[in-house]
């Protein structure tokens, strides 16, 4: 079954073009992701390494059955290529860019509300359930199927994770960077809900880090609601205070959002957590262990 | 990105909101022609370093007359000041604000910023004011008042009306709040702010609100759009290395242990500087190369890691994926190479291409140690640095 992205994803690019796009589109259609073009104003109908080019997102919908959108587009674009494919009413939109300034994410965080979209990200890898779709710029080779769902918000360090789990034997249902902005489409919260309803999933390893409260909400969250086994890690233990780790997100400021605060909450939570980054597939595997 | 609180009253003052009349002076000659044009006899001269705490640690003086404001501009220009957010090394004050004294009534606290778990704009207010916001968040939390705002109805009247209440302000000085309480908001939605704060905005004794200390800070990823705001960053506060590495669109920040860490994304890179700890050594930094390094951003990487004599090894930790290994490998030799390092260095490099990276690294002829994993590789920079460590003092 897995989560957000499979056999029925219809995909296209906004940003297409671009060396990153074009580049991240065709390893996601090698990988057997349904790509239905991309979208890049003032080129459409042109073709593109062998896929058609359309003028909107709507376009794409219409003309090409598009249901999902990955965002290549430069940071000062983001806000009106996400309205647009919010308008467009396409199921699923990642945003890979980097930079959103947040003003304009607490915008379109705002516009989101009601609306059919499903936004990861930004600043985000993208989503990837293994054999069947991969929409983001992860290595896909590392990936194997299987019953582990994993949702981080940072980028190579849930390929270190996935890494770790296959080489163990340990396959994933579907694995997400839902982004290191402090403003995000999806939360650890949304993508646990996602996870609670998919068969696939048995258990799930969430990758958070310094900065904000989202860790510690979601375990509470989960405590109440979520009955599939979790573990955890948390980066940044070492991080110095009120300075901002490459990440918008990841900053301790005013004593909030530590790591020995996130790490309290989430054990007292039930949720098993890795001491350190190289014990994150061991963490997992004993959960599996104890049922 | 930081600025002076000279520069950010000036903002607020674009933003229609009050402060205290007051020059930035650079030099005791310059304080001479600013005096004049202050009504006096008392003035307050202050330091102006990106800091909190500047007056407990003695940079921030009242002054009575001109000539002691001159005297104490002469002691405070030149000082290394220290507060508890400087660090021991503290900050060599080369700018002043010299402002005119104000009668207070009372001290306030008003800040505007984002409320990340809900997404909403938040007002934060205080009737203990001139206090920092998380001691009085800590000693006293029911003084504290929060008015969220939706972004997309923005700021409205009677949010201010709704704020004064709380602050016991009405007539003329609820009106006041209200204009102030909108400067705010217009000045970090046009500008792009991550925090605009009043601390303490004061009631004068003539009944006015007056801002007499503030602070702005603004989201690094909106700077692009504003070249005024980017005009007003000083070079000066921040950590040369880090103002080098933001040239090459590197991430940096300097700490103070001696295992050099060089990794592509943040996650990782703060993952691994925990990993180097819990193996008994100390990240001397944090440093992402982002998701498209060259081999001259990973030249400049080496660098600046290379800048700080602490260093006694190096742990370079590469996950590719947009970024291909054998390109960070041939980074690595061609740094290695042309700065001549001595100290170090464990490359644990995977993803893609990452065979033809390990065989770079293995035919360059370089003491570049590879490592299989994270753990192996954390554990192996500790030992040797520890053993440069001992031959270098030997």
């Amino acid at each position: 079954m897995a989560i957000l992205i499979d056999h029925n994803t219809r995909l296209v690019c906004q940003g297409f073009t671009g060396k990153h796009g074009t580049f991240h589109t065709l390893r996601s259609a090698e990988y057997g992701t349904k790509v239905v073009g991309g979208v890049v104003p003032g080129k459409g109908g042109t073709v593109h390494e062998g896929f058609p080019v359309f003028d909107t997102v709507a376009q794409a919908r219409e003309k090409g059955g598009a249901n999902a959108s990955m965002i290549f587009v430069p940071a000062n674009f983001c806000k009106e290529a996400l309205i647009e494919a919010i308008d467009a009413e396409l199921e699923l939109v990642i945003c890979i860019t980097e930079g959103v300034p947040v003003n304009d994410m607490m915008f379109v965080k705002r516009y989101l509300m009601g609306k059919k979209t499903r936004l990861i990200g930004p600043n985000c890898p993208g989503v990837i359930s293994p054999g069947l779709a991969k929409a983001g710029i992860m290595p896909a080779s590392i990936h194997k199927k299987g019953g582990v769902g994993v949702i981080s918000r940072s980028g190579t360090l849930t390929y270190e994770a996935v890494n770790q789990l296959t080489q163990m034997g340990i396959g994933q249902s579907t694995c997400l960077g839902i982004g290191g902005d402090p403003v995000i489409g999806t939360t650890f919260i949304d993508a646990f809900e996602l996870f609670k309803n998919d068969r696939q999933t048995k258990a799930v390893l969430m990758i958070g880090e310094i900065g904000g409260s989202m860790e510690e909400d979601t375990a509470r969250w989960i405590k109440r609601n979520f009955d599939k086994p979790v573990a955890a890690f948390i980066a940044g233990a070492t991080a110095p205070k009120g300075k901002r780790m490459g990440h918008a997100g990841a900053i301790i400021s005013g004593g909030k959002g530590t790591y020995q605060e996130k790490v309290k909450v989430l054990k007292s939570c039930g949720i098993k957590v890795a001491r350190t980054p190289a014990e994150m597939g061991k963490t997992v595997k004993q959960l599996f262990k104890k049922t | 990105m930081n600025v002076h609180e000279y520069q950010a009253k000036e903002l607020l003052k674009s933003y229609g909101v009050p402060v205290d009349r007051g020059f930035m002076v650079r030099s005791p000659q310059e304080l001479a022609g600013a005096l004049d044009q202050l009504p006096g006899p008392s003035y307050v001269v202050k330091a102006q370093i990106h800091s909190g705490g500047r007056g407990k640690g003695g940079g921030v003086k009242l002054a009575h007359g001109k000539d002691e404001a001159l005297q104490q501009a002469k002691n405070i220009l030149g000082m290394n000041l220290i507060t508890n957010q400087t660090g021991p090394a503290g900050r060599l004050v080369s700018r002043l604000l010299i402002t005119e004294a104000v009668d207070i009534d009372r001290e306030y606290y008003l800040s505007l910023l984002i409320d990340r778990a809900v997404c909403k704009y938040v007002f934060v207010a205080s009737t203990e004011g001139g206090m920092e916001i998380e001691k009085v968040a800590e000693e006293r939390p029911d003084s504290i008042i929060k008015i969220h705002l939706d972004p997309f109805s923005g700021f409205k009247n009677f949010h201010g009306l709704e704020m004064a209440g709380k602050l016991g302000f009405t007539g003329d000085l609820a009106k006041q709040l209200t204009g102030i309480m909108r400067g705010l908001y217009n000045l970090f939605l046009e500008k792009d702010a991550s925090l605009v704060e009043i601390n303490p905005l004061v009631k004068t004794k003539a009944g006015k609100l007056l801002a007499i200390d503030a602070k702005v800070n603004f989201d690094d990823n909106g700077l692009g759009r504003h070249p005024d705001i980017q005009a007003l960053r000083d070079i000066d506060e921040e950590d040369p290395n880090e103002v080098q590495a933001s040239k090459y669109d590197l991430s940096y920040i300097k700490l103070d242990g001696t295992i050099g860490c060089l990794v592509n994304g943040a996650g990782l890179a703060m993952a691994t500087m925990d990993i180097v700890k819990f193996h008994g050594g100390s990240p001397a930094n944090f440093l992402d190369v982002g998701g498209s390094a060259t081999a001259e951003k990973v030249t400049e990487a080496f660098k600046i890691i290379l800048s700080d004599p602490n260093v006694k090894g190096i742990l370079v930790n590469i996950f590719g994926g947009i970024m291909k290994c054998d390109v960070i490998a041939e980074g690595i030799v061609s740094a290695s190479r042309t700065l001549g390092v001595k100290v170090p260095i464990v490359a644990r490099l995977d993803g893609t291409n990452v065979e033809q990276g390990k065989k770079i690294l293995a035919e360059s002829g370089l003491k570049i140690t590879p490592a299989g994993s994270l753990n192996e590789a954390a554990k192996r920079i500790v030992a040797e640095a520890e053993g440069y460590g001992h031959t270098d003092r030997s």
